[in-house]
């Protein structure tokens, strides 16, 4: 099922009294969700993605704007008729019942035409407990089951009614880190099972890196950039994004472009096309976008270096670096040199850098087509 | 002389370790002693001993004055069952807790439930609720009196309560509640009446804070999978609020079978209309007893009275289990 959100707003009223400024929770959402897919709506606490997701599933009415299933205005729709399956932060598993009891509970609720036999309801919640592999933990509680094993429960209770649209809220975030990993990939390979559209909240962006066909990166109520997850860490549209996306974060530097010259302190790091304008500018500069090299034009004091097997983080500091150190990922093999004082220089993937604006921290895009630079 | 020297060294830090915890036992004896000295007079001692007067045949209290000894035997408790009067106490308060005890949790959860969706005027709701609780139940008993009060016959009515006023709009003849001649049924529909309304304020106090417990995510998971408000109540409420249900019922039916204020306030301590004593309970027959020089019998009857709340409590206790989702 398409969804589509239409200029989405939702505000909240004011909780102090004394000022009636309302809460701006997602402003003038609008965006189409498309058919089949995984989406993950990405953002930091407070960003309105929940209450993003609570609109499509319609515990939350939004302010104003429109939500479309296909070509249904569900907008007013109360959520029972939209055919919709959430699987809460922290599962909300009804404790008294068993884990089939749980999977059948939607569909003791169908009414008229929709109506199963009994056994058209055990086959159903079978299947459904299968997919999500509990088929053997039917008559336990959910007191007694672990953490992953919850959420799936939640996931077949969700999907037993076969939903339009799947949605999940912080789907991982109550799993221990290995759970994470294999469950990410449970709620993708369930995902692709069922073909429906699913959509997941997530603060967590390497999680939403790993299995959306599509993010939506949300800052204080307003959506960032949309794209598919590769295309919004390689094309960032603003700072926000650039520094959202990527573990170990992106390097920010401030720097000065001065005729088709970006410098970061004193070093001249780049050439750049007359088309950005002079003046100063915010700089990032992805982890791995440094290739170590003696007379490299980007220097910086080493701290240290990190051995992680396959590649090496070389620490630095740099002069004009917002945060006190500067990261750069490298492959091990390659030996860094140190100059004088520690000095380390590097060349930099064009590609890999990226420049904004310093006021409103929207990126000023240069032409990319040559990969690397070397001078 | 190394075994010597191993059996020292064991010793010693032994000693050591049971000087310290048997002063620290000798302390926290002390700390314990003003409560346990209390206890031990007015509780535990008066409790022993209601079981040695209640085995003790025709035990009056007298004993050492007379230098009497009283054979031990079941002659208390053989008088007591064999007693008419008994007979109507405890008839009075089966059906008391058996009528009170469901009409009052069910109002109860009831009100919990209306006043838990309300936002404006809860707290002031939940205020007025909550009154009955805190008024002095000697007073209801004499409000609740005047209320169904009625006094003389047909046209020589002189006065009547709030409540034969109301049922005279409707036409209906002023019914003799409370006075003297008053039927058995109207007294105990008044008593009834006064127990529900006594005790609904405390059972919503305990399941408003149970269902405000309730984490609010079951039912908006209910909603989304389209469940009926009837089914919600049945299949998520009442289980999740089970737990506050049994204690409520539990301790409702204890209070139930000790029922005795209630009456004193609208009859008087005659426990009936003029002081007949048709409104008579268990614990009722045994405050009767005592003034009487009866207190074997008084001992037997407690006795009774704590093995049907045991029972009771049992039974309670055995269904919870089976239907309390902790």
């Amino acid at each position: 099922m398409r969804i589509i959100l239409q200029n989405l707003t939702k505000t909240f009223p004011s909780r102090n009294k004394k000022s009636n400024e309302e809460v701006v929770a997602v402003k003038d959402l609008d965006f189409e969700i498309p058919d089949g897919k995984l989406i993950g709506l990405l953002g930091p606490s407070g960003c309105g993605k929940s209450t993003t997701l609570y609109m499509i599933c319609g515990l939350q009415k939004p302010t104003s704007g429109r939500i479309f299933f296909g070509d249904n205005d569900v907008t007013s729709l109360e959520p029972e008729h939209r055919g919709v399956g959430l699987v809460f932060q922290n599962y909300a598993l009804y404790p008294h019942l068993t884990v089939k009891q749980n999977i059948l509970f939607p569909l003791q609720n169908l009414k008229g035409a929709d109506k199963l036999t009994k056994e058209e309801m055990l086959d159903r919640a079978q299947k459904a407990a299968d997919l999500v592999q509990i088929g053997e933990l039917m008559d336990r509680k959910p007191s007694e089951l672990s953490g992953g094993q919850q959420q799936r429960v939640a996931i077949a209770r969700a999907l037993v009614k076969t939903p339009r649209v799947l949605l999940l809220d912080e789907p991982l975030s109550n799993l221990d880190a290995r759970l994470r990993l294999q469950t990410r990939e449970e709620i993708k390979r369930i995902q692709r099972e069922t073909k429906v559209t699913t959509v997941f909240v997530t603060h967590d962006q390497e999680e939403a890196m790993s299995i959306s066909d599509m993010i939506v990166v949300m800052k204080e109520g307003v959506v960032q950039q949309i794209g598919q997850p590769q295309n919004v860490y390689d094309d960032p549209d603003n700072l926000f994004v650039a520094q959202f996306l990527g573990t170990p974060p992106i390097n920010t530097f401030d720097g000065v472009v001065a005729g088709g010259t970006l410098f970061i302190g004193d070093d001249a790091v780049l050439d750049v096309p007359a088309s950005v304008p002079d003046g100063p500018v915010s700089v990032g500069i992805r982890p791995e976008g440094f290739i170590p090299d003696e007379n490299g034009r980007f220097s910086g004091k080493l701290v240290n270096i990190e051995v992680m097997g396959r590649d090496c983080s070389v620490v630095f500091t740099n002069d004009s670096s917002r945060k006190p150190n500067v990261r750069a990922i490298v492959d091990s093999d390659i030996q860094i040199i140190r100059g004088a004082d520690n000095t380390v220089r590097f060349d930099l993937k064009k590609n890999k850098v990226f420049i904004f604006n310093a006021e409103t921290g929207e990126r000023i895009r240069f032409d990319d087509s040559d990969k690397s630079v070397r001078v | 002389m190394n075994n010597a020297v191993t059996i020292k060294k064991q010793k010693k830090p032994k000693a050591v370790k049971d000087n310290f915890e048997s002063s620290s036992n000798f302390k926290a004896w002390l700390y314990l002693s003003p409560a346990l000295i209390l206890l031990i007079i007015f509780s535990f001692y008066p409790l022993i001993n209601t079981f040695r007067m209640a085995f003790l045949n025709g035990y009056n209290g007298l004993a050492i004055v007379g230098g009497e000894k009283f054979t031990i035997g079941i002659e208390n408790f053989k008088t007591v069952i064999n007693y008419v009067d008994f007979k109507l106490c405890l008839k009075n308060t089966l059906l008391l807790c058996v009528v009170t005890v469901p009409i009052s949790t069910t109002l109860a959860l009831l009100i919990a439930v209306a006043l838990n969706s309300i936002k404006p005027l809860q707290k002031f709701l939940q205020t007025v609720f909550f009154l009955p609780y805190v008024t002095n139940s000697i007073a209801i008993g004499m409000v609740f009196n005047a209320m169904f009060t009625r006094v003389g016959l047909g046209d020589l009515i002189q006065t009547q309560g709030i409540i034969n006023n109301i049922i005279g709009i409707f036409g209906i003849e002023p019914i003799n509640f409370v006075n003297v001649g008053s039927s058995w049924g109207a007294n105990m529909f008044v008593v009834c009446t006064y127990i529900i309304w006594n005790a609904i304020p405390f059972k919503i106090l305990v399941l408003l804070g149970g269902l405000q417990n309730v984490n609010k995510q079951y039912y908006e998971a209910a909603k989304i999978d389209g469940t009926s408000k009837i089914r919600t109540f049945f299949r998520i409420t009442i289980p999740l609020v089970s737990p506050m249900l049994a204690y409520v019922i539990i301790t409702s039916f204890i209070g139930g079978f000790k029922e005795y204020s209630s009456i004193v306030g609208i009859f008087g301590d005659g426990m009936g209309p003029g002081s007949n004593g048709q409104m008579n309970t268990l614990v009722g027959y045994v405050y009767n007893m005592l003034p009487k020089s009866n207190s074997g019998n008084a001992s037997a009857a407690s006795l009774i009275l704590f093995g049907i709340i045991l029972i009771v409590t049992a039974i309670n206790g055995y269904v919870s289990k089976k239907k309390v989702h902790y």
